[in-house]
């Protein structure tokens, strides 16, 4: 391609309080419509918001997750719209003053690490939902949501291809569930995310003109949305033709992206100071109070996997890729201290397992402690490290135990050697004339007869034992 | 005398007294309303049963015996932008006509708990836009003195039900003279305290960084009394000030010795009334006797007040006035179509033509390329017109000027040209812009009988020593005592 892409995302994040961020109701999820509300929320004549220090802790958790510098003064900004899911015609924002600036997260894309800038982190309400299914001739308003705590994350225009951009929003995830600031459930709508997306021509120091992507929610439809939004921006340069500046809808059923309003037809928000809230001044006290709290972020886990552990940095980014897999691979590491075996057969076969399912790693039917056992058991002898290909396996498919599926199907390694012994005469046997060329010289047929014990031992041989006992047979 | 004609704290002592019961006061003050209100219009809604209910409370913890406090039992009105619980609030306009709020203002919590009594809910300027309540989308309120004048406004119901003894004092809001202007119209006594004093939770908003909640009384002590029970943080108010709330009766001692008196060169312009001008130096002649000391000052900004204030105001207002958009409660056009219908006909149906002004005028300060030449600019200049005060009250403890430029006007006189009726606020309007706290009192009468008010303005939080000023000299001018005669 003769392009860059060039991608900035905007994500949406609730963040995980009891209450919502104006007032007292509760941001339970799922329930009774208008339920979880007050005059206050609701948008009553006369009410006034008071701020939420727990959304402020949270947002300064993030911020400092990111790697922000938080601010020592902010402000609050209404922004100004009309939508029946808005109660006061206003949502209560941040605007020129956010709560954090100018941080970044590191993604790995590929086993690169690449740092992705974090422009700016702020507070927000969350509006309400219009509901029309299953009502005639009428919408009703469900304000549950509204006053709900929101942390909308902006990046730089930093990422460079639908793999980065998916790459970095589950690194931000990430942070967010690591550090508890948010669940980031997208598909309860906790995590949301909206992408500005343009090429330019290889080389060009200016960027092209963007389209702004919504209505993406789930890290499937980012990739696709992206990837469409490429080639359709593609198509129009590669004509000749200039991309539009507009916001454009992800249609899923389609697998398109439709214009939904275009630059002219924009909002004018008409910006201005909460005049009802005074601005919110954080002290560096506070800052380090919350600092002391946070918990291991996934750069200082990979960094300590390297040293702690003596393990390749690339092991170590994708190790920490997610927590729960840094959980498991250091229960494993517990049950079998030696790290980079474990790191092989987590990165090996149980992510193979796992990606061919579609799965996370806390849906893995294996437990780290099962994991351990079984390759202590080959450092025993009890099983071969191939036929441990076999148990790990069936582990993962059945779920049964360990001891279980060795005993049952007889995969316990024959170490014995009169039982050896009697297949390695077999094998002699019936290959005469290489037991004689064997003797005369060619001592590669070693393996040749490795291969025929093996096969016909079904693989339990202990290879160790067999190569001793066969050395001593052969030389005669 | 008889009952309604007399002040809250002389009310307060007849029910200790038992010279008369709560109940009997709520009883004189309805028959009171129904013989005066034909001329004055000064309620829009009364609340007869809830006053007797409350009045019977208070009857009988005193048959108990109990100690009641200075406003229990005392009869007041409210201003239709305060919220009560369950009673109708509509700010004077047809978009919450039928408006029930779910709650009681921070204030009117305050009042209930202190015993007050509350009357009714009194006309205004529709959201509080006016100088003079012609902008109520209900009645004209009259100016109890002469019927064929306005009473000012926007808290224009609250000044005439207390000047007309409709009430024995009441609540207002001031966002740019408010509560003052109809208290100097109507020969009232209004306070407008410091910004953060009182909290605003429960008042319907209309410029948020400028409007106060604050008492329309008979005299500065009641005013005092009123503000005992209103003032003081909130933490429902994120901008009410977290500091202690003195009791503000204990400054009123007649004693103004040593007391330093500003008097702004700027504020005695051309075309002020001369009357006006007469009385005012009167009222500083006065005060300079009772040992005050007088100083001329600069307040170099004034002059931009007016139009920093329509630029603020209106911003905010644009945007506070969103929410009445027809979906949860108020108004909503009958026919429509669609939604954009719906928001268009509803509110231009449902606001009047001042607010609809208003809100055009907000919006566009705020624009997308207008917002730093407007909203900005005005905030900047804000700034400055608070530096002035700053400065001024370096060399002087509290500034005297008129309340406003002429005595009340008649109906109709300045609503042909919105200009000329902003200007009424032109020496309220920078007291807001400030946040400083400033009284109004009648400080004399024009020749044909018409309230002169004089303003006293004080450092924020400084409450004490303006109420003090106002006190001594109220006790020694006595225009307080003055009466009109309605009947």
């Amino acid at each position: 391609m003769k392009y860059e892409v060039v991608i900035g995302l905007e994500v949406h994040a609730q963040v995980f309080t009891e209450s919502k961020i104006f007032c007292g109701c509760s941001t339970r999820f799922g329930q009774p419509p208008n339920s979880q509300t007050c005059p206050i929320c609701l948008g009553h004549p006369g009410v006034l918001p008071v701020l939420n220090r727990k959304v402020v802790e949270q947002g300064i958790r993030m911020g400092l997750a990111t790697h922000c510098k938080i601010a020592p003064y902010a402000r609050f900004a209404r922004k100004n719209y009309f939508y029946p899911d808005l109660p006061k015609g206003y949502q209560i924002s941040m605007y020129e003053l956010p709560l954090a600036e100018h941080g970044h997260v590191e993604i790995a894309v590929d086993g690169k690490l690449k740092k992705i800038g974090v422009t700016r982190i702020h507070m927000e309400e969350d509006a309400g939902k219009n509901l029309h299914e299953g009502i005639e001739a009428a919408s009703h308003v469900d304000l549950n949501r509204a006053g709900v705590p929101l942390l909308e994350t902006v990046s730089e225009p930093d990422l460079r291809s639908p793999e980065e951009a998916v790459a970095y929003l589950k690194k931000l995830r990430e942070i967010f569930v690591y550090t508890g600031v948010s669940d980031a459930d997208m598909e309860k709508g906790n995590f949301r995310c909206d992408a500005n997306i343009s090429l330019r021509r290889l080389g060009d120091p200016k960027f092209g003109t963007r389209a702004e992507v919504k209505n993406m929610n789930s890290f499937r439809f980012v990739q696709k949305a992206l990837e469409y939004e490429i080639a359709r921006q593609e198509k129009i340069l590669e004509e000749g033709g200039k991309v539009v500046q507009e916001t454009r809808l992800w249609d899923t059923k389609s697998g398109m992206t439709f214009s939904m309003r275009s630059k002219e037809e924009a909002h004018d928000y008409r910006y201005f100071p909460e005049p009802d809230l005074v601005p919110l001044t954080v002290d560096q006290k506070w800052i380090d109070e919350i600092a002391a709290t946070l918990p291991e972020l996934p750069e200082a886990k990979r960094r300590r996997f390297v040293s702690d552990y003596q393990i390749p940095e690339y092991d170590a980014v994708i190790l920490t890729g997610s927590k729960a897999l840094a959980d498991f691979f250091e229960a494993a590491v517990k049950a079998y201290p030696k790290p980079k075996i474990v790191s092989n057969w987590v990165m090996g076969d149980l992510l193979r397992e796992l990606n061919n399912e579609n799965k996370e790693i806390d849906q893995a039917p294996i437990r780290p402690e099962q994991l351990g056992a079984m390759l202590k058991m080959i450092d025993a002898g009890t099983i071969s490290g191939k036929i441990a290909k076999t148990v790990f396996e069936e582990m993962y498919r059945s779920g049964a135990d360990l001891e279980k599926i060795v005993q049952e199907k007889g995969l316990v390694q024959v170490s014995d050697e009169s039982a050896l012994g009697g297949v390695i005469d077999e094998v002699m046997a019936a290959n005469p004339n290489e037991v004689a060329g064997y003797r005369a010289g060619k001592e590669k047929l070693l393996g040749f007869f490795v291969g025929q014990v093996m096969k016909r031992s079904g693989g339990k041989a202990n290879p160790g034992k067999l190569n001793e006992l066969l050395k001593q047979k052969l030389q005669g | 005398m008889s009952w309604v004609e007399l002040t809250a704290h002389e009310l307060h002592e007849a029910l200790k007294k038992k010279s008369v019961s709560a109940k009997e006061l709520v009883n004189a003050f309805y028959a009171r309303i129904e013989s005066v209100e034909k001329g004055v219009r000064a309620y829009n809604t009364l609340t007869q049963k809830e006053a007797l209910a409350q009045a019977d409370r208070i009857d009988r913890a005193i048959a108990r015996g109990e100690t009641i406090g200075p406003l229990a039992g005392i009869p007041i009105a409210l201003k239709d932008n305060l919220c009560i619980e369950g009673i109708r609030t509509t700010c004077s306009s047809k978009i919450l006509d039928n408006y029930r709020p779910p709650y009681d203002a921070t204030v009117v919590s305050h009042l209930k708990k202190a015993g007050a009594v509350f009357l009714g809910k009194t006309n205004m300027d529709e959201f509080a836009m006016g100088s003079s309540t012609e902008n109520s989308a209900f009645e004209k309120t009259k100016n109890p003195w002469d019927l064929s004048r306005i009473p000012g406004g926007s808290s224009g119901g609250s000044a005439a039900a207390v000047a007309a003894s409709e009430a024995a004092a009441a609540l207002g809001s001031d966002t740019g003279g408010s509560i003052r202007q109809p208290a100097a119209c109507c020969g009232v006594v209004g306070l407008k305290p410091t910004y953060g004093r009182v909290s605003r939770y429960g008042l319907v908003a209309f410029a948020s960084s400028l409007d106060q909640i604050g008492p329309l009384t008979k005299d500065v002590t009641d005013t005092a009394t009123l503000m005992n029970v209103i003032g003081g943080y909130d933490p429902s108010d994120s901008t009410s000030a977290d500091l202690p709330m003195p009791d503000l009766t204990r400054a009123l001692t007649r004693d103004v010795r040593g007391v330093r008196l500003g008097v702004p060169k700027e504020y005695f312009i051309e075309g002020m009334d001369p009357e006006v001008e007469a009385s005012i130096g009167q009222a500083i002649e006065t005060l300079k006797k009772l040992g005050a000391e007088v100083k001329e000052i600069s307040l170099p900004h004034t002059e931009y007040a007016v139009a920093t204030y329509y630029i603020l105001a209106t911003a905010e207002a644009s945007s506070n006035l969103a929410r009445y958009d027809g979906v949860r409660y108020g108004y909503r056009t009958p026919q429509a179509r669609d939604l954009l219908e719906m928001y268009m006909k509803s509110r231009s149906e449902g606001f009047g033509p001042e607010v609809k002004r208003r809100i055009m005028l907000g919006t566009y300060a705020l624009s997308s390329g207008y917002y730093d030449a407007y909203y900005k600019k005005a905030q900047q200049v804000r700034t400055l017109i608070k530096r002035d005060f700053d400065e001024a009250f370096k060399t002087v403890d509290v500034i005297v000027t008129p309340t406003a430029p002429t005595a009340a006007f008649r109906f109709g006189e300045k609503t042909a040209d919105p200009l000329q009726m902003y200007l009424s606020d032109i020496f309220t309007i920078s007291v807001n812009l400030a946040g400083i706290p400033a009284i109004s009192l009648p400080g004399g009468f024009t020749k044909d009988g018409l309230p002169i008010g004089l303003q006293i303005l004080g450092r924020a939080f400084d409450e004490e020593r303006v109420l003090r000023v106002a006190y001594t000299y109220e006790q020694a001018a006595e225009f307080h005592k003055r009466r009109p005669s309605l009947s």
